[in-house]
């Protein structure tokens, strides 16, 4: 594979959110984590436009990181006061979680290995086509119309469920 | 730029993900990992949805997203309101269910 512009973009994407994703992982500040979480969440945006899947890319910076990484936050701020912003980790724990994991990694990565014949992706003559009307059509068209409106009033009822559960508790 | 790469990547994440998850005792880090991995689902979703050259793996990604949306939405609420009467996130200290 000769080293084109494209495979260090790639590479700097990958190494980006690998890295980022581990100090999620391994970091004692919890607001730390949020923001390399958001670091990752941008890593994983830009290897979706590699994938040219534009309209993923755009929608998982407006719904992870505008979206979900805010709330998170939230979270941060409404539970960590005073006492646990620095957390530890048990040295028993991190043995045995990372034995599991490895174990975890290589099973992927031999099954990766015995697939044959992947196809090389980076198609350098083709030109971008955008995927939003693709999915429109594939969403809207009857296909899988009925999990977008199952999808969408499961996201009202738990939405709902989060405003009942987080309220004040009212004693009458 | 062959689709294991992509794989082998998303391998990673959601190895990274499972690792976080197993040795950090905190709830809302715990939450973080839980996103890596759907996150590293979603790559190998759009991963094998380029490779096949079809656009119905984005939609599944898209459903993914939607879920994870759900997921965070309850979680948060229900560990702010355990935080509420525990005052603390650790889930080691949250076992009263615990027989």
């Amino acid at each position: 594979m000769e080293f084109t512009l494209k495979t260090f973009i790639f590479y700097g994407f990958a190494l980006l959110t690998v890295a980022s994703a581990l100090v999620v992982v391994t970091v004692r500040n919890i607001v730390h984590a949020a923001f390399s979480l958001m670091v990752t969440l941008f890593g994983v945006a830009g290897l979706y436009v590699f994938l040219q899947a534009d309209f993923l890319a755009a929608t998982q910076v407006i719904v992870y990181v505008g979206g979900i990484l805010v709330l998170i936050l939230f979270g941060v701020m409404m539970t960590s006061g005073r006492l646990e912003m620095r957390l530890h980790i048990e040295r028993g724990q991190l043995l045995l979680g990372g034995v599991i994991s490895a174990a975890l990694l290589m099973l992927l990565l031999t099954i990766i290995a015995n697939t044959p014949k992947w196809k090389n992706l980076s198609d350098d003559g083709e030109q971008l086509e955008p995927t939003t009307r693709r999915i429109g059509e594939l969403i809207l068209n009857g296909q899988f119309l009925l999990p977008f409106e199952v999808v969408s009033v499961l996201l009202l009822v738990a939405l709902i469920g989060a405003a009942l559960i987080s309220r004040k508790e009212v004693r009458d | 730029m062959g689709l294991e790469y992509y794989l082998i990547l998303s391998a990673l994440l959601f190895t990274t993900g499972v690792i976080g998850v197993l040795i950090r005792r905190n709830a809302i880090i715990i939450f973080m990992c839980i996103e890596l991995m759907l996150n590293a689902a979603n790559l190998a979703f759009v991963a094998i949805s380029r490779h096949l050259g079809e656009t119905t793996g984005q939609v599944f990604v898209f459903f993914v997203m939607t879920v994870a949306a759900a997921e965070v939405a309850i979680g948060l609420a229900i560990i702010v309101s355990v935080f509420k009467h525990r005052q603390t996130v650790n889930v080691d200290e949250v076992n009263s269910l615990k027989g």
